[in-house]
């Protein structure tokens, strides 16, 4: 169903909604994942948004979400010269990522301390975005709902550990992703909820023995 | 909401009520936001737009690669024939929100952000004539939402799908609509509006110099604005457009998948190919890397 909200909006920093507004959220989004502001950033820029990007702010709106602003930041036009005030290392290129990608996709490489994450990101149109890998692993996440991104251990009863241990805590889930690289290693897994969870469910998830990372991502949408 | 213009029309006419209030009503019965919320949203976002006219209209700005600015000034300025009117000031708003638009400014996408003047353009020059209390326009603002999400379910509002008639001329048909309600036509009255300014805008192609929103783009929301005014006047005095309303909206999608890809914010075809286009794009585009280099 489309809102009249969705129509009438959102209320952006211009020039594009997909180049800027959407941009912005995949930096946001990617921020979140790494659960703070990332030291050093390399931001590859794909298709358009290597083409007509910087005549839409594309690499500003990136920079913007990387620095938590939100699409309607004002701040997002000077988050260049912003982002070294506050201790962020960019680097921008111009690629062609291998493999089939929408015209407007970034894939942006995080690093704080020794945390590192690998993000592709895809602003679809009208402002709305879809998160495409995360660490190399496939993902379809659209941000238009409280996310956690779990890493497990590939071992049976993991999806139900987790699945418990959010219910215990209030959490309904929309949906459900798993995928993984290989048998027996890591695998990655999306839960979209209805509402975010607190920090003690995050906390009784961490402690859960299969359990090796675990990520709150709020709606980036609003 | 509906994927019908004409069955909401119906709706609303059955109901004694406007279709602005037919969209608030219903959406609010689907439950997923409340009447409160969608017109905290649509007060909001009205904030916004006067705040883009304001920012817009001085002159001040200018894009992030300089080819346009200041032209909403220029028609502030007593000189053409129709200086001073409601006409004048819907040109010189839809400008000052592209130009906002351009610079990096806050506006409201409304549909998109390169179709954002128009809607502010005639709404905020109703308001500035005193033709149109903020009630009104929150629920202007409704039909035009309603409008707009017909459009995005018959047709498309994307140029990349559609051209610039699924941007601008989208935007034209939701202010003509959005017109209407807020001078109390009835929602039959607002159908015809619509009718009538997309069927002055069918065919539009979307091409962008260098991909950027910026010429012709601030240009053709003014533009927009004028054939969404057209609109209104003329479904004002009465007169109807044969076309159904869903079937014009239908000739747009069919026009816009039949577009070919040069004319759909590629910069392949239309004024982004001539050889000033070209030109001007390429050495926009060489003086943006500049400048963000030094930065």
């Amino acid at each position: 169903m489309i809102s009249i909200l969705d129509i009438i909006g959102p209320v952006m920093v211009g020039p594009s909604s997909s180049h800027t507004a959407g941009a912005c959220r995949i930096g946001l989004f990617s921020r979140a994942l790494l659960g703070g502001q990332p030291e050093r950033a390399l931001v590859e820029l794909h298709g358009s948004f290597a083409r007509t990007g910087q005549g839409h702010g594309t690499d500003r709106a990136l920079a913007g979400g990387l620095l938590g602003f939100r699409p309607d930041d004002e701040r997002l036009r000077d988050s260049l010269d912003l982002a070294g005030a506050a201790g962020l290392d960019l680097t921008f290129q111009n690629v062609k990522l291998r493999g089939e990608h929408h015209p407007n996709t970034a894939r942006l490489t995080l690093t704080l301390g020794d945390r590192q994450v690998v993000v592709i990101g895809s602003s679809i149109g009208a402002g709305r975005i879809v998160i495409t890998a995360i660490d190399d692993f496939p993902v379809e996440i659209t941000g238009t709902l409280p996310t956690l991104v779990i890493v497990a251990a590939d071992q049976p009863g993991a999806v139900a550990a987790i699945t418990t241990t959010l219910a215990g805590q209030g959490g309904n889930i929309a949906t459900i992703k798993v995928s993984r690289r290989q048998k027996g290693g890591h695998a990655i897994h999306i839960y979209e909820l209805d509402e975010p969870v607190g920090p003690e469910a995050l906390a009784a998830l961490l402690d859960l023995p299969r359990v090796r990372t675990v990520r709150a991502i709020g709606r980036v949408d609003g | 909401m509906t994927g019908s213009l004409n069955e909401a029309v119906a709706r609303a006419e059955a109901a004694g009520c406007s279709l602005g209030e037919l969209a608030l009503r219903e959406e609010a019965a689907e439950g997923l936001r409340s009447r409160e919320d969608l017109e905290g949203g649509l007060v909001r976002a009205l904030q916004v737009m006067r705040g883009a006219v304001e920012r817009g209209l001085p002159g001040d700005l200018r894009s992030v690669s300089g080819l346009v600015g200041g032209d909403a000034a220029r028609l502030t300025r007593p000189a053409g024939p129709l200086a001073g009117t409601l006409f004048t000031e819907v040109l010189a708003n839809a400008l000052a929100v592209q130009e906002v638009n351009a610079a990096m400014g806050v506006i409201v996408a409304a549909p998109t952000a390169g179709g954002a003047g128009v809607l502010p353009g005639v709404l905020l020059g109703l308001e500035r004539r005193g033709l149109a209390p903020e009630s009104r326009l929150v629920r202007g603002l409704a039909t035009a939402g309603l409008i707009g999400a017909v459009v995005a379910t018959r047709a498309s509002l994307s140029g990349a799908e559609g051209g610039c008639q699924a941007e601008t001329g989208a935007a034209a048909a939701m202010a003509a609509g959005a017109g209407v309600e807020v001078l109390g036509g009835s929602p039959t009255v607002a159908a015809h509006a619509v009718a009538l300014a997309m069927q002055g805008t069918l065919g539009l192609v979307c091409d962008p110099l260098g991909g950027l929103v910026e010429i012709p783009c601030v240009f053709r929301n003014a533009t927009g604005a004028a054939i969404a005014l057209a609109a209104v006047e003329m479904a004002m005095a009465g007169i109807e457009f044969p076309i159904p309303v869903d079937e014009v909206i239908d000739t747009m999608g069919e026009i816009g998948r039949s577009m070919d890809v040069r004319y759909r914010e590629t910069a392949g075809g239309g004024l982004a190919a001539t050889p000033t286009g070209r030109r001007l794009a390429k050495e926009r585009l060489v003086q943006i890397k500049r400048s963000n280099t030094g930065s």
